[in-house]
């Protein structure tokens, strides 16, 4: 493929030359991505193609019962950067932690979106949201999260719920859960929505989410929970670094243990790697250094619904899972214990509410 | 965990220790770099007097107060040719609708490209020093190593799973590129920036109260008072004496938040007593104002001695500056001397946002220390990451009550717990937030952040960059919304700070 002239290009692709992306840094970005999304490599060029020819679409953030764990993941971002998703990939026009404005200034900027880009934005949000008592446990400047939620997911092309509160209320919706809090799929039902549960999400799924709708026009596939397959679609305990150590029945019981030294299975510690579907053993977090597992601590289920109900305690280990597993014995032990999850997970659950489906989805259908 | 460690009376191995010191250690000095740049130099920095400024002259400004290495008239060139290009593209993003060209930017034009070249490094150099948090946390944000009696990190340099001089290696590196960063970018910066306002020294003094609980332990045991930086409190901004922080005389108080007490609402509560009953009595939303004359606020009122207390930054450098820490009376001193400005300046908007920077720089030179301390505990042999005698709640007594403390980079966090047959029977948080952020007390004394604001002169009503810059330079953890009345009581504006 010869060079194309630069004016051809679109706006995004242009400011990364300016800003002296290379060429091939751009494509091992869309390579990087395509891996994510757990396509092959061969989509990188169809990627790289979209992003060069996209406007910025208009994102905002929300942040409601929140503990800004998600907005600290963002800017984590290193494919791309959060310099260069902010500032080259999408038009960040509101997210209360990171802009310039504030008071008056910082609402007519949300406004602003709402009103000029009505059904052409993406609103991604942090948090749960709290139903109890007319929604006095959560407002900002004086309305309340649910009245917020309802005007900007309402109005959106696409909404992204990052983290476990905006998915199904999270830490704050835990027993006896005081302020009523939900995630935005019962605050706010039938909207285009795609939830990226993790405490927090890893940045990588969200940008991997924001490049597929760019790419493909529309949003991933996902389960009926609502998260998508290419991030949620395998237990931890499938891909996991330590599952030969399971399988050979090398467990660690004490911290600190030979066992533990050795990087053996973390089962016997409370590990919810074979009851949590995620891809954190592949993603893995900050630029691939580390994953909860991979640094010696069992997973906590992070990504399961209403984990911290669900998931703990957590360091009790998980019921009636014969140890010293052989390799069928392993997988019977993760069907029977994932049947709640797995009941949930039939895999073509789409999220249609997005117009224009990609050829690609349609044959797996 | 110190709470639940106190309570048990478990001591925490020298591995584990120095394991929490460096996660400690690098968050403090990534998460101050990104507030200095990217949570509060907006207030300060004119982006778009950027536009117009002379790329040769901003490469003589940088090398004349720095020897970083990205400062060519062609560094700026691209990165002004960037915003050029940003701006002209009409999306303005994060950056729209904010009080550019205001008066009350001071600024050259060639400052502020300087200090937007930076806003974006920092923001790439962040993700880069922050893995070392995530190696010995697991991930970052939310590192899940941490646990009772010690850390989930195995130690072992004979292990390709465990801390190994790899690993030692590699937070050399990051330690290396963090410091740097801080001493030829952030310093500088600060105090290029803060040259031009030295007016803030005179603003946003708050309630001249300190509280710091001590950080960076040089023993496991629960609740030693054995601290790199020192706890203590001062009080009514005497430095010359820095009184012994007890845990007794905290009480909080609830008057005018949106709590009940159940034996009434104007006496103060210790927290291992602490009742958390929510009875709202504000507006329906939506609303437009409080009444701060009746409850106003979901935080409670923290009080030390029935004082109001500021923690962070600059309480834990006033503490360890009374104390006789010398490497941060040095660095005091050395900013204070380049500012050519005495100690009261400490006490006020800019001291706060300077104090920020001192500690960042201690820090940072700290990390190798730290480094090395992991590195010898190893050489020795030590492989022990946690005691967990007391792992099983089957040990515990029936009964038992301690309390954990953590400076955590916004400032002091306290947790109080009750067991009771193998449960929490009580659990209290004090934070950072709610001890700066508290509203009035039964007293009717104001919390840090209002009493900074008393008195600050604001140009433009409604366009009040000065309530931003006093209240960002706390490291407030909340969207916030500040109430300005004129002289007559009568609301002008709100400003909602986020």
């Amino acid at each position: 493929m010869g060079k194309k002239p630069e004016r051809e290009y679109g706006e995004i692709y242009r400011t990364l030359l300016n800003r002296g992306v290379t060429r091939r840094d751009f494509m091992k970005f869309c390579t990087a991505t395509a891996a994510t999304l757990g396509l092959s490599a061969t989509y990188a060029d169809k990627i790289a193609e979209a992003v060069q020819k996209a406007k910025k679409p208009p994102v905002v953030w929300l942040e409601m019962q929140a503990c800004t764990g998600d907005t600290e993941s963002l800017l984590r971002a290193s494919k791309p950067t959060a310099a260069e998703l902010i500032l080259d990939i999408i038009s960040y026009d509101y997210h209360e932690t990171v802009m310039a404005p504030a008071g008056h200034q910082a609402e007519k900027s949300l406004a602003d979106v709402v009103k000029n880009h009505k059904g052409k934005y993406i609103a991604i949000v942090e948090g749960s949201i709290p139903l109890k008592d007319g929604g006095i446990y959560c407002t900002i400047g004086g309305k309340s999260a649910l009245a917020i939620a309802k005007e900007v997911c309402g109005n959106a092309m696409a909404t992204i719920a990052v983290g476990n509160c905006a998915w199904d209320g999270g830490w704050p919706a835990a027993q006896p859960n005081p302020t009523g809090a939900v995630g935005v799929k019962d605050a706010v039902p039938g909207i285009a929505l795609v939830n990226l549960p993790g405490c927090p999400m890893n940045v990588e799924n969200l940008v991997a989410t924001i490049v597929h709708f760019l790419t493909f026009g529309s949003l991933p596939v996902t389960d009926t929970m609502g998260r998508p397959l290419f991030a949620y679609g395998k237990r931890i305990h499938d891909n996991c670094e330590r599952r030969g150590h399971f399988d050979a029945g090398q467990y660690v019981k004490a911290w600190g243990d030979h066992g533990h030294r050795q990087g053996w299975c973390l089962y016997e510690m409370g590990c919810k790697g074979p009851e949590t579907y995620h891809n954190c053993p592949t993603v893995r977090w900050n630029e691939g250094v580390n994953w909860p597992v991979g640094s010696g601590h069992g997973c906590i289920g992070c990504a399961a619904p209403n984990f911290w109900d669900t998931m703990t305690p957590f360091y009790r280990r998980l019921p009636k899972v014969p140890g010293f597993g052989i390799e069928s014995t392993a997988d019977k032990v993760g069907v029977g214990l994932a049947a709640a999850t797995a009941a949930g997970l039939v895999a073509h659950g789409v999220v249609r509410a997005v117009k224009g489906k990609p050829k690609e989805e349609k044959t797996e259908e | 965990m110190r709470a639940v460690e106190s309570a048990l009376n478990i001591t925490i191995p020298d591995n584990a220790r120095i394991i929490r010191n460096l996660i400690t250690a690098i968050q403090y000095v990534q998460d101050h770099v990104i507030h200095f740049y990217h949570l509060h130099a907006l207030d300060w920095v004119d982006i778009v007097s950027a536009l117009s400024a002379d790329p040769a002259k901003t490469s003589d400004l940088a090398q004349s107060i720095s020897d970083w290495h990205n400062s060519s008239t062609d560094y700026f060139t691209g990165v002004a040719a960037k915003l050029k290009e940003f701006v002209d593209r009409g999306q303005l993003g994060p950056f729209a609708n904010a009080y550019w060209g205001h008066s009350a930017y001071k600024l050259p034009p060639e400052a502020n490209l300087m200090a937007v070249a930076h806003y974006l490094e920092a923001l790439d150099w962040q993700k880069d020093v922050i893995r070392m948090h995530a190696t010995l946390g697991s991930k970052n944000p939310h590192a899940q190593t941490y646990i009772v009696g010690g850390m989930a990190v195995p130690v072992d340099p004979s292990s390709q799973n465990g801390l190994n001089a790899n690993s030692i290696g590699f937070f050399n590196e990051i330690a290396k590129k963090a410091l740097a960063f801080v001493e030829q970018v952030y310093i500088p910066d600060l105090l290029a920036v803060a040259s031009f306002y030295k007016d803030w020294a005179g603003h946003g003094a708050g309630v001249g109260n300190f509280l710091a609980c001590g950080e960076f332990p040089l023993d496991g045991k629960p609740n030693t008072n054995n601290y790199w930086l020192p706890s203590g409190v001062i009080k009514g901004k005497d430095l010359s004496t820095v009184h012994p922080l007890d845990e007794k005389k905290i009480n909080e108080y609830v008057t005018h938040s949106w709590y009940n007490y159940s034996d009434g609402d104007n006496k103060g509560k210790h927290p291992f007593d602490g009742e958390t009953t929510p009875n709202y009595t504000g507006p329906k939303p939506p609303y437009k104002n409080l009444d701060t004359d009746a409850k106003y606020s979901w935080i409670k009122a923290p009080r030390y001695e029935e004082l109001p207390m500021e923690v962070g930054p600059l309480a834990r450098m006033l503490v360890a500056y009374g104390s006789g820490h010398k490497r941060v009376q040095e660095v005091v001193n050395l900013v204070l001397g380049k500012l050519g400005v005495g100690p009261p300046a400490l006490f006020s908007t800019l001291g706060r946002t300077a104090a920020r920077g001192v500690e960042t720089l201690v820090i940072a030179e700290k990390l190798s220390d730290m480094i090395g301390e992991l590195a010898a505990n190893m050489k020795k042999g030590d492989l022990q990451i946690a005691d967990t005698s007391k792992w099983e709640p089957s040990t515990w007594p029936k009964e038992a009550q301690g309390y954990g403390w953590h400076e955590a980079p916004r400032g002091a966090l306290c947790h109080w717990i009750r067991i009771k047959d193998q449960k929490i029977a009580n659990y209290q948080c004090v934070v950072p937030s709610t001890w700066n952020g508290s509203p009035r007390d039964a007293k009717g004394q104001m919390g840090p952040y209002e009493s900074a604001l008393v008195g600050t002169p604001v140009k433009d009503p409604n366009q009040p960059i000065e309530i931003l810059r006093t209240i960002h330079s706390f490291d407030p953890c909340m969207a916030c919304a500040v109430h300005v009345v004129d002289a007559e009581g009568k609301p002008v504006t709100k400003i909602q700070v986020v």
